[in-house]
């Protein structure tokens, strides 16, 4: 075999080894994302948003409870979570830089505590929050959440805001603009796409967290608003259900696993189409 | 000893004994210069790569200050007073002594509030009155035309020469007495390169001009007076004409004739 025959065979194997991988990995995604539609759609129906949850076997069970919950504990953890995450990650990449030793620590932290186990975070705030407090609750469901998202968020806004070029920091300084101004009107101006899209990832990733729930905001059959008291989820009661005998719970399962996929799925396009509309630009 | 011209126009910066220190540099970076920037003149300053040209460049509008750890010595004369004092006022200053940059700077907004930013940090907020000078500013520029009928389209869709002159416009809208230029031809084509230097030229009726280039016929083409700068120290500074013709000394000989550089 020549030298030439050789390297066309490594490159046919190469490639026919990295087509299959891939094809292997979209196949099981398909599987899953087919038999989560096809499952879903059929336990969809409007009893879902009507009703809350019930004993089994009673006609009129639904997950309302747990989409006013999971709405609840994802949008306040949000209200909380960007603002700090955006102002920190302002900070890292404007007042701290590259060689601040104190950005730099800052940015090690948050990149450990974005790959940190999410049940880990759970028990941190139930050994800080609920074993004090003595009881499960919303506001510690939203605590995990939150802190969960602004490492994510953090980062985002750090690495956009540094992708800024400096000469046009440098331009609005040249004309005298203070540098809170530079900050807020070039800056981040500048960014406001990919934050935008940090900003979606990040309550994307807390939005099918189910492990730091389980032992913070808990969960409750029933609608509940009051965040001082255990308050029910989408991942919780999904949990719940999927692993309950009875086939009507599984098949509100089934549904809050198809809407809150859809959610995540469409969080994740959105964030796409911003980077691509940009990249237009 | 550097060969200076004493120049009898009136001045607009006077740099005496100046010497400027990067963070971390262990000797200045730019050695005791002294020089005069003749008012409503243009200035160019020219040598090769790491001379120091547009280090010194960006002394004047105070920029190194962004950076920790740079420092500065000597003076810097700019309306009677020194503007290297820790009391200077940077926000006054750089509307003063205004920048335009080697690559298009435009900012990420539409084209009139580009043109509006300097202004509108200078606190003018009527509206009549914003759209006034921004469209003297787009005339002086000489970009109105191309621009008149898009104010409210988004900067970043003009093309490189185009933000160039929206760059300038938006320097000149604030009227600065002097404006720096840091090759702002570089990124350029020949073209754009023609219009901004005829723009540079029109400009000195109105403010000082202080410009650095690679290019050396860039600076026989638009400036009044030339220096050579090399390796920190500014060599020669005299009338464009007698520098590139006759040069006192023999390292800008040797620089304009292509023996270095």
């Amino acid at each position: 075999m020549t030298h030439t025959e050789k390297r066309i065979l490594t490159n046919k194997i190469v490639m026919v080894l990295s087509t299959l991988s891939a094809a292997i990995g979209i196949a099981f995604l398909l599987w899953i994302l087919s038999v989560l539609v096809i499952n879903g759609i059929e336990a969809i129906n409007w009893n879902i948003f009507i009703y809350e949850g019930a004993p089994p076997g009673y006609e009129q069970s639904g997950l309302k409870h747990a989409l006013i919950g999971q709405l609840l504990l994802v949008g306040i953890a949000t209200l909380i979570g960007v603002p700090l995450g955006i102002f920190g990650g302002t900070y890292l990449s404007e007042y701290g830089g590259l060689k601040s030793r104190l950005a730099n620590v800052i940015r090690d932290v948050s990149d450990i505590m974005m790959s940190a186990p999410s049940i880990v975070i759970g028990s941190f705030v139930y050994a800080i929050f609920v074993a004090p407090m003595g009881n499960f609750s919303g506001w510690a469901g939203i605590i995990a959440l939150t802190i969960i998202m602004v490492p994510v968020i953090l980062r985002t806004t750090d690495d956009m805001l540094q992708l800024v070029p400096s000469t046009l920091r440098e331009a609005a300084f040249a004309l005298g603009a203070p540098k809170y101004k530079v900050i807020l009107q070039v800056v981040i101006r500048g960014a406001k796409t990919g934050i935008l899209t940090g900003v979606l990832l990040g309550v994307a990733r807390v939005s099918g967290e189910t492990a730091p729930l389980l032992f913070t905001s808990f969960n409750d059959n029933f609608l509940n608003t009051d965040l001082s008291q255990p308050i029910a989820s989408l991942t919780v009661t999904m949990f719940n259900y999927a692993t309950s005998p009875y086939e009507d719970w599984q098949k509100l399962g089934w549904a809050a696993a198809f809407i809150l996929s859809m959610f995540i799925l469409g969080l994740n396009i959105l964030g796409r189409l911003i980077l691509i509309k940009r990249k237009r630009k | 000893m550097p060969t200076i011209i004493d120049i009898t126009e009136d001045k607009a910066i006077e740099v005496k004994n100046f010497e400027f220190t990067y963070a971390g540099s262990d000797e200045p970076n730019l050695k005791n210069i002294s020089m005069p920037i003749a008012k409503n003149r243009v200035t160019a300053l020219i040598g090769p790569s790491g001379c120091g040209k547009t280090t010194l460049l960006r002394s004047f509008n105070r920029m190194h200050d962004l950076y920790p750890g740079n420092s500065y010595a000597g003076e810097i004369l700019f309306e009677g007073r020194n503007i290297l004092q820790e009391k200077e006022d940077m926000i006054k200053l750089r509307t003063q002594i205004g920048m335009i940059f080697q690559k298009p700077t435009a900012f990420p907004m539409s084209i009139f509030d580009n043109v509006a930013y300097g202004l509108r940090l200078k606190g003018i907020k009527n509206k009549s009155e914003l759209a006034d000078r921004v469209e003297k500013a787009l005339k002086d520029a000489a970009i109105w035309k191309e621009t008149s009928a898009r104010l409210k389209h988004d900067a970043n869709g003009l093309s490189g020469g185009q933000q160039q002159r929206l760059c300038i416009a938006r320097a000149i809208a604030v009227e600065p007495e002097v404006l720096l230029f840091d090759e702002p031809t570089s990124a350029l084509d020949p073209i754009s390169t023609q219009g901004i230097e005829r723009l540079i030229i029109e400009l000195k009726e109105k403010v000082s001009i202080l410009i650095v280039t690679h290019n050396m016929q860039q600076a026989a083409r638009v400036s009044d007076y030339t220096g050579f700068m090399y390796l920190g120290d500014l060599i020669e500074l005299g009338r464009t004409e007698d520098l590139f013709v006759t040069p006192c000394e023999k390292l800008t000989e040797e620089y304009i004739t292509g023996k270095f550089g």
